[in-house]
């Protein structure tokens, strides 16, 4: 962000310094809220079937252009020749609301992600705290469009929003604040520049539960229970159709990939790679190319995911929330502090050591504890067969 | 004035008129789903004055816990609630009276308290360098609530607690 604005001071002598960032700083939030959004639906949309199709043998696009790289233009171009559709009894203003607020809620976030060095819309020192925050927006998009569409489906999906969103939204930010204490700081800045090592290879558990939530939060395949189409039609935008109906899609890919780079920032080290730095323009397009690599591998994963697990059920999806991620990420979250506060652990090297122990030993711990618990509940139905209980 | 003064104005006006705006749609509006949203946008209207005054730590947690949390689980708890899709509830009941009394004294003794009290006002030097206040803010909140405030802190945290417990013994099925 400096260097190209001390570029355009350079390039104009005549330009103050201030309104030159202030130029810079609108290109960049115009690039963010209109550019990348029909970017990143029409490359992960195509992704995600060419990905899904290969795992389940199929092709997947093949007619709009080459390979079928054109199919989602042709997707939108059909998605807004739509009708536009407001069911009879809907809560017009809240109907009207709920999909601006869901792409909102969004693109909040990518104000502070930092896609490239010195590429962040504003660097907070409270920044992980704020993604936080505004992932609210989220949830209550999607439960102004359930309640507001006059629909049974759709409401019921607005209750599988909060029961979900809030049963994994407590684990996230459990592993988010083990890599604030790995890192000293909420600044996404200083989370990178902590990352000699990626916290990846430090705090393996942090990063699963990270993964699986944020999975969850999204609404992916195995936890899209809250657009579950054999049990619920289509979710809490069943009644939506055009434009609004494609806005919830583009605030879903939108948190896909910024999802994705939170977990790159987070745990991968976020742009690092050799040559990424500050000082030049080559150095900075390196540590993009390194953050999107990181980020596509990411959604590749979670793409992955989506092709291979069924849908779980809403029961299961709460326990496995509520009683194994959650006290998991407590365990590992104590491990961890105890372990930064450990007196001979004095160099970096050591910590980071010692972080890696204490993870292997919640593992170890928490997988026991999970053998037993099942073991103990099989016997009890056994038990309830046989007729011996009760 | 400044520039960023009348701006500054601007905003303050905008941000208060919708808390004020919002909590006066909360009393008023029929539908109590929209009475919730209402709060939401009260809520957010807080938010901003906290970004006004710099404080961006508490604006994140009240956006955090106000509209991310409490907000949230106050529309969980109407969804479960019957006549939730009715078009037209009363808002209120025949305690109204008493009900406005009590806000009225509330507002009586919160207006006196905010009256009275002397407000420690950094100094100008502090003011000067807003950047060390600001990146300051997080780690001195957290040095205050584990010192002087630790114990209102602690009593705090067991008192959600017991809330809690409480919620959860309520909840339980009774077992035969």
């Amino acid at each position: 962000m400096d260097a190209i604005v001390s570029w355009l001071t350079s390039l104009f002598p005549h330009m103050a310094a201030p309104i030159a960032r202030l130029i810079v700083h609108l290109v960049y939030a115009a690039i963010l809220s209109f550019v990348a959004p029909v970017v990143v639906v029409v490359a992960f949309t195509y992704m995600e079937r060419k990905v899904i199709a290969r795992i389940q043998d199929r092709v997947g696009p093949n007619r709009a252009g080459p390979l079928g790289l054109l199919q989602g233009f042709a997707d939108a171009v059909k998605m807004l020749t739509k009708e536009d559709i407001t069911p009879v009894g809907a809560d017009r203003i809240v109907y009207n609301l709920a999909p601006g607020l869901a792409v909102v809620g969004t693109i909040l976030v990518y104000a502070v992600l930092p896609v490239a060095p010195g590429v962040i819309g504003a660097d907070l020192n409270i920044g992980i705290l704020y993604v936080v925050a505004v992932g609210g927006f989220g949830m209550l998009a999607a439960v102004m469009a359930g309640w507001s569409s006059n629909n049974k489906y759709a409401l019921l999906s607005a209750f599988r929003v909060v029961a979900q969103l809030i049963a994994y939204e407590i684990p996230m930010v459990i592993a988010i604040i083990m890599v604030v204490l790995a890192a000293g700081s909420m600044q996404m800045g200083q989370i990178i520049d902590a990352q000699n090592v990626p916290f990846l290879f430090t705090l393996p558990v942090a990063f699963f539960i990270f993964f699986v939530a944020t999975i969850a939060e999204i609404g992916r395949s195995p936890f899209d229970l809250l657009e579950a189409e054999s049990e619920i039609v289509a979710g809490f935008h069943v009644e939506y159709s055009g434009f609004k109906f494609a806005l919830f899609f583009i605030g879903e890919y939108m948190h896909l990939f910024v999802g994705a780079g939170l977990g790159t920032t987070l745990f991968l080290g976020g742009w690092r790679g050799p040559g990424a730095s500050e000082a030049t323009i080559l150095g900075v397009l390196l540590g993009f190319v390194y953050f999107l690599v990181k980020t596509v591998f990411l959604i590749f994963l979670m793409m992955w995911v989506r092709g291979t697990f069924p849908r779980i059920r809403i029961d299961h999806l709460l326990d496995f929330g509520w009683k194994f991620l959650v006290p998991v990420g407590l365990l590992a979250l104590v491990a961890v502090a105890l372990v930064l506060k450990l007196p001979f652990l004095s160099s970096s090297v050591l910590k980071w050591v010692g972080m890696l122990v204490a993870n292997i030993v919640v593992v170890v711990v928490s997988l026991t504890a999970v053998s037993f618990a099942a073991r103990r509940s099989r016997s009890v139905a056994l038990r309830g067969v046989a007729g011996t209980e009760r | 004035m400044p520039v960023d003064q009348i701006v500054k104005t601007v905003v303050f006006v905008i941000f208060t008129v919708m808390t004020l705006g919002g909590g006066l749609g909360v009393v008023v509006s029929p539908r109590i789903f929209h009475s919730a949203l209402f709060l939401v946008l009260s809520f957010a209207g807080v938010v901003g004055y906290y970004v006004l005054l710099d404080a961006g730590f508490l604006a994140a947690v009240q956006l955090l816990i106000y509209i991310g949390a409490i907000a949230i689980l106050i529309l969980f708890a109407i969804m479960l609630s019957r006549g939730l899709m009715a078009e037209r509830q009363s808002q209120s009941n025949q305690q109204w009276w008493i009900a406005a009394l009590v806000a009225l004294l509330i507002f009586v003794v919160l207006a006196a308290v905010l009256w009275r009290v002397d407000w420690p006002v950094a100094s100008q030097q502090a003011l000067a360098s807003p950047s060390n206040a600001i990146s300051q803010e997080g780690s001195q909140l957290g040095r205050d609530l584990l010192g002087p405030y630790v114990i209102p802190f602690e009593v705090a945290s067991v008192l959600l607690l017991v809330a809690l417990i409480g919620a959860v013994i309520l909840a339980r099925e009774t077992e035969s």
